[in-house]
């Protein structure tokens, strides 16, 4: 836990230094769901409609493009040799590291995504869902997404191929919560959708870090 | 007790040659043609069977008889995902570059019977439901599935070691098989919710004999191909890595005399 907590702090630091890091998939999230009206026209009726799957598939690809460095920096400058031969454990370095992704690029879009409601024309009754659910939703992104980074730790080409191995896991998290949005945008208790949300991510963060520590230490084999 | 475990470490020894390359490549080298007449004797009167002596559907004619291809590829593209796991685990747990490479080797095999199944499936759409591509919920499962396939093989392309390509790839087929069932739900669970009713011709009604007889006779011809096919492609594979190594010279050159 110390460990996760001193990985965590780090790295919050280090982006604090590095603007680009926690603005640009912010950035990023913003262009794309501003090209959706610029697409497929400003209809309000129309944008409400598919404001929830926008809103949710812009955050994942968001999240997709910002992974990709995660886990670099430590594989070649031999950090995670380190950390393993001073007895740290994987797990909690991959838990620590991901924690601080999404602190740096899933909070903020939480925090943005009010905004982003308002551009897509989604009914105030949906607001707090959409809230809630990418509150509930992005960690279980960021796991999976660490879980690519360290996959792909050892390929050439790195971002395209991490986005291709993590959007088909992604898909139940895109379903539930897109539906809970729809589903109070049209009036509907969201109650199952937001729960089946909470159980996935339980499972994922129970899970998930050791695959990730299994995952670096096939890198890390020679 | 003793004959107990003296069977016990025969079966420990007998797996255990499995994990030698030359091994390997000797045995199923004797096994594959079998497989291949397994899969000719089930698959040649199946399809005779299926495809003209089977009586047609009455609602949907002929254009059912696509399920004899269909229904076992589908079957065979799920059952090929667990395969690939349970291989991918053994590798990992025991260190063993022939499970590793076993596990490599059915990706694409499971990719080709998912493409295959999606094919069909469309193809049978369009008579039936009127069009090629329906958000059903095991078509859409299925489109997933080939997405997973798709990205072990391309993790394992991606990575130029090959055990490490091998163990990578392996343990995003790990956890893809953990994650397909949670999928599964999700995507039937969604298509509920989209769309008010879900055509099902056989949920309620039994199939009838003289159609199931033909299904079960491909589903086993389907097993034989992919037993072939895996440990063909398998072999080629060990040969091709090992191509500097001794027992692979020695090989080829008694294959060549």
């Amino acid at each position: 836990m110390n460990n996760l907590l001193i990985i965590a702090g780090h790295d919050l630091r280090l982006a604090f230094r590095r603007r680009n890091e926690w603005f640009q998939p912010l950035w990023f999230l913003l262009l794309v769901v501003a090209l959706f009206p610029l697409g497929i026209g400003p209809q309000p009726a129309l944008l409400a409609q598919i404001a929830a799957g926008v809103i949710w598939i812009a955050a994942l690809l968001a999240n997709m493009l910002s992974l990709e460095s995660l886990f670099r920096e430590d594989a070649n400058n031999g950090r995670l040799e380190q950390w393993l031969l001073m007895d740290g454990s994987l797990p909690a370095l991959a838990a620590g590291r991901t924690t601080a992704h999404w602190l740096i690029t899933g909070l903020p879009v939480i925090l943005i995504s009010p905004l982003l409601a308002a551009w897509m024309q989604l009914p105030q009754a949906a607001m707090g869902t959409l809230v809630l659910s990418l509150l509930l939703g992005t960690p279980t992104l960021s796991l999976l997404g660490s879980l690519g980074a360290a996959l792909t730790l050892g390929s050439r080409q790195g971002g395209m191929l991490l986005a291709l191995l993590i959007a088909p896991l992604s898909v139940p998290v895109l379903v539930f919560a897109t539906s809970a949005v729809s589903d109070a945008a049209s009036g509907f208790d969201p109650e199952t959708q937001l729960l089946l949300l909470g159980v996935i991510l339980l499972f994922a963060i129970t899970l998930v870090p050791f695959a990730i520590a299994a995952a670096l230490r096939i890198h890390l084999q020679e | 007790m003793s004959s107990h475990t003296s069977f016990w470490k025969r079966c420990k020894t007998w797996f255990h040659r499995w994990g030698s390359p030359a091994w390997f490549y000797r045995t199923s080298g004797l096994i594959i043609p079998w497989l291949w007449a397994g899969f000719f004797l089930l698959a040649i009167p199946g399809l005779i069977w299926g495809l003209s002596i089977a009586p047609p559907d009455y609602l949907q004619g002929d254009s059912y008889r696509i399920i004899f291809i269909h229904v076992p590829s589908a079957w065979q593209s799920m059952l090929i995902f667990a395969v690939m796991a349970i291989l991918a685990l053994i590798g990992m747990v025991w260190r063993i570059r022939v499970a590793e490479t076993l596990a490599m080797c059915c990706a694409p095999i499971g990719a080709a019977f998912t493409i295959v199944t999606l094919a069909t499936g469309s193809l049978w759409g369009k008579p039936t439901w009127g069009t090629f591509w329906q958000w059903d919920g095991r078509m859409t499962s299925e489109l997933v599935l080939l997405f997973l396939y798709l990205g072990v093989i391309g993790l394992q392309q991606a990575i130029e070691e090959p055990r490490k390509a091998a163990r990578a790839a392996g343990l995003l087929a790990l956890v893809g098989v953990v994650n397909l069932p949670i999928i599964h739900y999700s995507v039937e669970w969604w298509t509920t919710l989209h769309q008010g009713t879900t055509i099902s011709f056989f949920g309620e009604s039994s199939i009838d004999a003289s159609m199931l007889w033909p299904l079960l006779i491909m589903a086993i011809a389907a097993k034989f191909y992919f037993g072939a096919a895996l440990l063909t492609r398998t072999r080629n594979t060990l040969l091709l890595q090992d191509r500097e190594k001794n027992w692979v010279r020695e090989t080829v050159q008694g294959e060549k005399s």
